[in-house]
């Protein structure tokens, strides 16, 4: 494979998620994380998965990465069924994943380094291209608790990035970032996905968020964890989180959401 | 160059004080000797070529003790560390291990390490071999107990990211796990000297054996000569070499693990 290739921008990946369900067993009983949820992602789609806490959207979201297995159903990627984790579905956490004992640089090198077929002039070739998309080429050699909470999550955009997988999976990428950070990573994310068209399948439970990003908008409601609705988000891009447009949709969105939540209270 | 200076200062303070105490005959001077006959008995010991009519007897002497310590040391603590490395990381990854290696461990970990010195008298007489036997006793449990701690602290997130990344098993161990756990592995090896040099001392005192006359056998006839002097003086020896360790060997690793993970300024 040539560097060419490796930066080439691929046809991302077919997403299928079909009747899969999980029950999570533990001492203090059971929880029906996911119930029969069936979801279709196109490539390069952006899709958004919203819900309240606990309604199993970072189950399905761990169960396409293949760091969990469904108790029934399955999930195709252009119509492979899925074994385990793999460096085509790669994963962003709220949280940082990213390794205090490399520096910036090295992290984004971790997954490049294990994927085959690159010479490691090519790989860090690699590794700089993805660091400047993110523009953090002034910290490449930073260790990590030096970065800003913004600045890891823009490494971790970085280090999922550069193995150059067809799907992203974003679990509350942006959830303890400070307002005005995630408004600039509003912005990037757009403008990356854009560049790269990848398939992103990204969780959050801020209605205004998912509107701003996706355009499918998928509503789930909890116990068990089922999809409920779909919303179409037909603004141009790039958009502006704070625009009124924008809001409309977000309104319409939470009101679905409020109504569905009402009415599992009712049935419980 | 600050902290030098409070330092020195401190340690000028706690000289002037012995020898005031001293001075003043408080006690007996069999049992507090000066500061300077101290130092005179590790010149004598170290440097001190005598006259040429009369050559020191004993010069080099404390320099050879070191050297056959610091060589029963090293040895009892490298197979300590090489066995407790492994032990600590089986320790942590299959829970049959962990619930009879681990409490062995445990259990062994909280024995005086001078309570080996009988057994180890009993098993290999006096050898070598049961000087090595206490030292490898005294490190091992401490070890494996650090290693065992810090895998089992490393963060879970780390293994899923790395597993996303396409890291499998034998990868996962070497450049995830091993690193996540390093500043557990690392103090652990500072607690795991700290006992070999502890029940090293304990050895050397209560094992006489002609094949080399370590710092604890020094310590040991200074009393039974009644020699305050050499009894401190090696004390004062003992407690530098352990101070020099510190700094020599752990200090850089803490500092390093320090930067690294951003743990203090």
């Amino acid at each position: 494979m040539t560097l060419q290739q490796e930066l080439a921008v691929t046809p991302s990946a077919k997403l299928a998620v079909k009747e899969v369900s999980k029950t999570f067993r533990t001492d203090r009983g059971s929880v029906h994380a996911l119930d029969h949820v069936t979801l279709n992602v196109s490539e390069g789609e952006f899709v958004c998965l919203v819900g309240p806490s606990g309604c199993g959207k970072s189950t399905l979201l761990n169960i396409i990465a293949g760091l969990e297995t469904p108790d029934a159903g399955w999930v195709l990627t252009d119509g492979e069924p899925i074994r385990g984790p793999g460096r085509d579905r790669m994963m962003m956490l709220q949280e940082t994943a990213l390794f205090p004992w490399l520096d910036v640089f090295d992290n984004v090198m971790f997954g490049l380094k294990l994927k085959p077929g690159l010479s490691t002039a090519e790989r860090k070739e690699v590794a700089d291209y993805y660091l400047r998309l993110v523009g953090l080429e002034r910290f490449m050699h930073a260790y990590i608790h030096e970065l800003s909470g913004g600045m890891k999550q823009r490494v971790e955009l970085a280090r999922a990035l550069a193995p150059n997988p067809r799907v992203l999976l974003m679990d509350e990428p942006f959830a303890s970032l400070d307002a005005l950070t995630r408004e600039q990573l509003y912005g990037d994310l757009q403008q990356i996905w854009e560049d790269r068209r990848k398939t992103i399948v990204f969780v959050t439970h801020n209605v205004r968020e998912a509107a701003c990003l996706g355009d499918r908008v998928v509503l789930f409601s909890p116990h068990p964890g089922r999809i409920r609705e779909e919303f179409k988000i037909a603004l141009p891009r790039p958009r502006d989180i704070n625009s009124v447009d924008l809001a409309e949709h977000a309104t319409e969105i939470m009101r679905a959401l409020k109504g569905h939540l009402r009415a599992t209270e009712v049935q419980e | 160059m600050k902290r030098i200076v409070v330092a020195l200062v401190f340690f000028a303070a706690l000289i002037a004080a012995w020898q005031y105490a001293f001075t003043a005959r408080i006690w007996s001077p069999v049992l507090v000797p000066s500061p300077g006959s101290v130092a005179l008995f590790l010149w004598d010991n170290t440097f001190n070529p005598g006259t040429a009519g009369a050559p020191n007897p004993n010069q080099w002497q404390l320099f050879l003790a070191i050297g056959i310590t610091l060589k029963r040391l090293l040895a009892g603590y490298l197979i300590g560390l090489a066995a407790g490395l492994p032990l600590g990381l089986l320790t942590a990854r299959f829970r049959p291990v962990r619930d009879t290696l681990g409490v062995l461990a445990l259990g062994l970990q909280g024995l005086p390490s001078v309570c080996w010195v009988p057994l180890a008298l009993l098993w290999f007489g006096q050898t070598e071999g049961a000087m090595l036997f206490v030292v490898v006793m005294g490190t091992l449990w401490s070890v494996v107990l650090a290693t065992e701690a810090g895998v089992r602290n490393v963060n879970p997130i780390y293994i899923r990211a790395a597993r996303t990344m396409g890291s499998r098993w034998l990868h996962i161990w070497l450049k995830v796990i091993m690193p996540a756990s390093l500043p557990f592995i690392v103090s652990g090896m500072k607690q795991g000297w700290a006992f070999a040099w502890r029940s090293l001392m304990a050895a050397e005192i209560f094992v006489t054996i002609l094949t080399g006359f370590g710092l604890g056998q020094m310590l040991h006839y200074g009393r039974e000569l009644n020699a305050m002097d050499q009894v401190i003086g090696i004390m004062v020896v003992i407690v530098v070499i352990g101070l020099l360790a510190d700094k020599i060997f752990f200090s850089p690793w803490e500092n390093f693990l320090h930067r690294r993970w951003g743990t203090s300024k």
